[in-house]
């Protein structure tokens, strides 16, 4: 599966048009992950856990979106966006979503 | 002495994470920009572009989505000086320094990703900022910067013999 997220496939052409696909998550921090991230509220600096913790979620919602377009028949995925938002406090969602293409 | 630390305990609890957040902060901001600009040197050759468009010296180039991103704390120093400044209004720079090393950050782990796939360039550069909710109950607590775009990697398809190309 080819993702980008400009208008194209570089070098390939687009054949034919699936439509949107969409893959999100939504992710509740951890207790033990947010003491720590208290602590660094202090001092400052990179909370490497939520730096994981978002990395993975994206990549989930990235699977799904993936998982959606390789049901619709798609070989690729192009304009593929990113969007978070804080649903509640201490949870967010996170989007991928684009548009599923066949090319060739 | 005793009774004075009694009645103003939390007047020394509040000085001594200002000034915890002051030193710990400032050495870990000054560490920061060293590395980050280290390493945007070193990762110089790797263009980023904000426009959709393949340019024609990429043309023949394979393409792939690549992302990198990081979320940063403030201290409990920058907090304090902010909430000052939000009464008097004018520019916060205590977080303008926080949000301009995320961002590079973010980009510097876009572009090692992207220079891992031997990319020579990244199109269609996005960027997105959120704010990670309920840390800590004040201040903007912790952002969370990610950058994204499309890394053009050279001599995965060799160009199509149909296609020609302007010299």
């Amino acid at each position: 599966m080819l993702i980008t997220n400009i208008e194209s496939i570089p070098d390939q052409r687009v054949v034919k048009h699936l439509g949107l696909v969409q893959g999100s998550t939504v992710r509740a921090k951890h207790a033990g992950r947010d003491i720590m991230a208290g602590l660094k509220n202090i001092v400052g600096g990179e909370l490497t856990g939520y730096t994981e913790l978002l990395q993975e979620s994206r990549e989930n919602a990235t699977d799904r979106m993936v998982a959606q377009a390789q049901a619709l028949g798609a070989n690729a995925v192009i304009n593929v966006r990113f969007s978070t938002s804080a649903i509640t406090a201490g949870a967010s969602e996170i989007l991928a979503y684009g548009t599923a293409v066949v090319v060739e | 002495m005793g009774n004075f630390l009694a009645q103003n305990f939390g007047l020394l609890v509040f000085l001594f994470l200002a000034f915890t957040g002051y030193v710990f902060g400032r050495a870990a901001e000054g560490r920061h920009y060293i590395s980050i600009r280290k390493r945007e040197q070193e990762l110089r050759h790797l263009l980023i572009l904000t426009e959709k468009q393949v340019p024609p010296e990429l043309e023949g180039y394979a393409g792939t989505l690549v992302a990198g991103s990081v979320v940063i704390s403030v201290d409990y120093f920058k907090t304090v000086i902010s909430g000052l400044r939000a009464i008097v209004g004018g520019r916060m720079s205590a977080y303008e320094s926080l949000l301009d090393r995320a961002r590079r950050e973010a980009l510097l782990r876009m572009q090692t990703a992207a220079a891992e796939l031997g990319a020579q360039a990244i199109l269609n550069l996005k960027f997105e900022t959120s704010r990670i909710s309920g840390n800590a109950g004040r201040g903007i607590g912790s952002v969370e910067v990610l950058a994204y775009g499309t890394a053009m990697i050279p001599g995965r398809h060799a160009p199509r013999p149909d296609r020609t190309h302007a010299a």
